[in-house]
């Protein structure tokens, strides 16, 4: 994957004294003293990552940590203290004001909170002006702003003006806008903060399916952790000023990078985060098919006081699982191979099932989940046990750290 | 009595040779332009006077019945009020009075958006135009009489000189207010597409500004409006020449044909440029 936003170094800080301020920041100064001390705010101090092509980059904080003027210094809406900014490996801090706007028409399109659509244009003018700047023709422009609509199932509405649709709706047409200039990334700026929980679910899974088929490199702004955590292959969070913590929400969940972080995850459901492959036994107990005779099974079976067995092929290839008192039988009746006794209707799950999805599935079942890949491998198993402690706060670490 | 310990400053002195040396520095300007107003002023008057005022009154109506929403109120109100002036032969004088208002308006316009967006652009510019208008609008009106005659003799001319000086201030401001008070994230919407200055300008900022500056166009008119009576101290023809005269001879009853004419009249150029201000999108 290669790497399409370098962000090295990224400071804000407001107001006067800055060169004072950015010396207090570095001596580990809160936000507050700085504030008493020079009067200078600082916004972001030293924000560095990566962002790679077609990822979700999930920058995360509470209203005053800095996020909103992070995302504002990707392209230049506000200027940089200090710091460098890379989009495809130009630096657009050194570029001058028609450089950078060729940069914000072609390449980055952004997404506003509270929609930032102009009221005195129609869904459709609204969703041209990209291209309309650009001075593209009438004709193309028109066309083109047509299919982003139609794309986002708004055409019939495309002379209707914003404050005629709702809220949900806006923001796909704000989506639309940014989308109409075909640009490679596209800023967040709490995009679906603004919008009812319902609505909000729906916006992300549209958002997750579009990423799924055009692969845009997408910087999304948000303070809920949970949106943060659907949405992102990697979180930035974020706390006066500075990013904490850069990783996968499995990571941030798992190994918090500190004390804040760690608050901050407290409350999550991890239902939605925890994948069956987190908390799957990867060392199952299980029979090899022609390998292992029916009496190996039941001798297995009694000294690990279990109910039932798992049984594979030589190439871990799930075949299904044999029980107990069937395999007891079947020894006193003199049959020595497994096969006449494997049952094949145990449940299986891929290694990315969510936790909350298995808890349904683990519910109607006393044999335990299979994980398998998709040549139906054996990969884990997954035991009722695992899932509930999975969701309860105490068993996370004895869990997910071993 | 006490005594100050500093003598009396020449202010007066001071704006007196001021304004001499500007008369005498510039005669050739101010005359070109007293001539070229006044000839402008002749004609346009000439125009409006060659209308025949049925049609005139007709014209008005019509235009005041699709601007205010398809309503008979405004129309009606504008066939009877014209009428009734019409009736008491002060048709002249009500054009007159038009012509003034109306290129003084354009005029105040055409000056004051501009400095109205500089203002709104630029805090440094604000805080220098600010006072000015301060300044210009608190100053009695009559005061700008004695330099305007200075300038520009005595006509339509000074007249419309200071209305344009006592009506600026409502333009500039409201012009200032609106492009300010746009919200915030609709201008880095447009900046983040990428606009140009101007882009941003046109497409976005005056569109959005425009209720906000016909509310502003819409107090200069009536301020200039006002001005009619104060001007005709000056020698501007028109209705306020008539109360005047009315004034100095103390006579009641043709000041109040005069005077109910101003009225009438400013009710309805109210009403007119408060309907072309408010479109349903803003």
């Amino acid at each position: 994957m290669s790497t399409t936003l370098k962000v090295s170094n990224l400071t804000k800080i407001f107001g006067e004294n800055q060169e004072e301020a950015m010396k207090l920041v570095e001596e580990n100064k809160t936000k507050q003293e700085i504030l008493e001390k020079t009067g200078a705010t600082v916004g972001v101090y030293d924000a560095s990552f990566e962002v790679n092509q077609g990822e979700v980059f999930v920058i995360m904080g509470l209203s005053g940590s800095g996020k909103s003027t992070l995302v504002r210094m990707l392209n230049r809406l506000i200027e940089p203290s200090n710091g460098s900014v890379e989009i495809d490996g130009e630096n657009i801090m050194e570029m001058g004001e028609d450089e950078l706007r060729e940069v914000r028409r072609k390449k980055i399109s952004m997404v506003f909170q509270n929609f930032g659509l102009f009221p005195h244009r129609t869904i459709l003018e609204n969703t041209e002006y990209g291209l309309e700047v650009q001075e593209v023709d009438k004709e193309t422009r028109r066309e083109k702003a047509e299919k982003a609509l139609d794309n986002a199932g708004l055409l019939p509405y495309k002379d209707q003006y914003p404050d005629q649709l709702s809220g949900g709706m806006q923001q796909r047409v704000g989506l639309a806008r940014a989308l109409a200039n075909d640009p490679e990334i596209i800023l967040m700026d709490e995009a679906f903060s603004a919008l009812d929980p319902l609505i909000r679910r729906d916006m992300q899974d549209e958002l997750l399916e579009l990423q799924k088929n055009q692969k845009r490199t997408i910087i999304f702004i948000t303070h809920d952790l949970n949106e943060s955590l659907r949405l992102g292959d990697r979180i930035a969070i974020m706390k006066d000023g500075k990013v904490v913590q850069i990783d996968t929400g499995e990571e941030i969940l798992i190994n918090p990078a500190n004390e804040y972080v760690e608050r901050f995850v407290e409350d999550i459901d991890r239902s939605r985060v925890f994948t069956a492959e987190n908390i799957m036994s990867t060392t199952p107990e299980y029979m090899t098919k022609g390998v292992d005779d029916a009496r190996t099974a039941l001798e297995h079976m009694r000294k690990k006081d279990i109910s039932n067995i798992i049984v594979v092929d030589e190439d871990m290839i799930l075949q299904g699982y044999v029980e107990e008192p069937e395999v007891a039988e079947a020894v006193r009746e003199g049959v020595t191979e497994l096969d006449s006794l494997i049952h094949e209707d145990i449940p299986t799950v891929k290694p990315k099932t969510l936790v909350g999805h298995l808890y349904d599935i683990i519910h109607d079942t006393y044999t335990p989940v299979a994980v398998v890949n998709k040549e139906n491998k054996l990969l884990g198993i997954v035991v009722r046990g695992a899932v509930i402690s999975a969701l309860s706060e105490e068993g996370r670490d004895e869990v997910l750290n071993k | 009595m006490f005594n100050f310990p500093i003598p009396q400053l020449p202010v007066s002195e001071l704006i007196e040779a001021g304004t001499q040396w500007l008369v005498d520095t510039f005669s050739g300007f101010f005359n070109f332009i007293t001539q070229t107003g006044s000839s402008f002023m002749d004609s346009f008057t000439n125009v409006l006077s060659w209308v025949p005022p049925f049609l005139f009154i007709l014209l008005i109506a019509l235009l005041a019945y699709f601007a205010n929403k398809r309503e008979w109120g405004l129309p009606v109100f504008t066939v009877i009020g014209l009428g009734y002036i019409l009736n008491q032969g002060l048709w002249p004088q009500l054009i007159d009075t038009i012509a003034l208002i109306v290129v003084a308006t354009v005029i105040t316009v055409i000056i004051g958006i501009p400095i109205g967006i500089l203002s709104a652009k630029s805090d440094t510019a604000n805080a220098i135009v600010q006072p000015i208008l301060d300044f210009m609008q608190t100053m009695p009106a009559f005061v700008y009489l004695i330099p305007a005659v200075a300038f520009f003799s005595i006509g339509m001319v000074p007249g419309i000189f200071a209305s344009f000086i006592y009506a600026l201030a409502p333009t500039v401001r409201f012009t200032n207010l609106g492009i300010r008070e746009i919200d915030p994230e609709l201008i880095e919407a447009s900046e983040s597409f990428g606009s140009t200055k101007r882009q941003k300008l046109f497409k976005v900022e005056l569109p959005l500004a425009k209720n906000t500056i016909m509310a502003g166009i819409n107090q200069t008119v009536m301020l200039t409006l006002s001005m009619v009576v104060i001007a005709s101290m000056i020698g501007a023809p028109g209705l306020g020449g008539n109360v005047l005269t009315a004034l100095q001879r103390a006579q009641v009853g043709d000041g109040f044909v005069a005077g109910l004419a101003i009225v009438i009249l400013a009710v309805i150029v109210d009403r007119l440029t408060q309907s072309l201000a408010t479109d349903r999108r803003a």
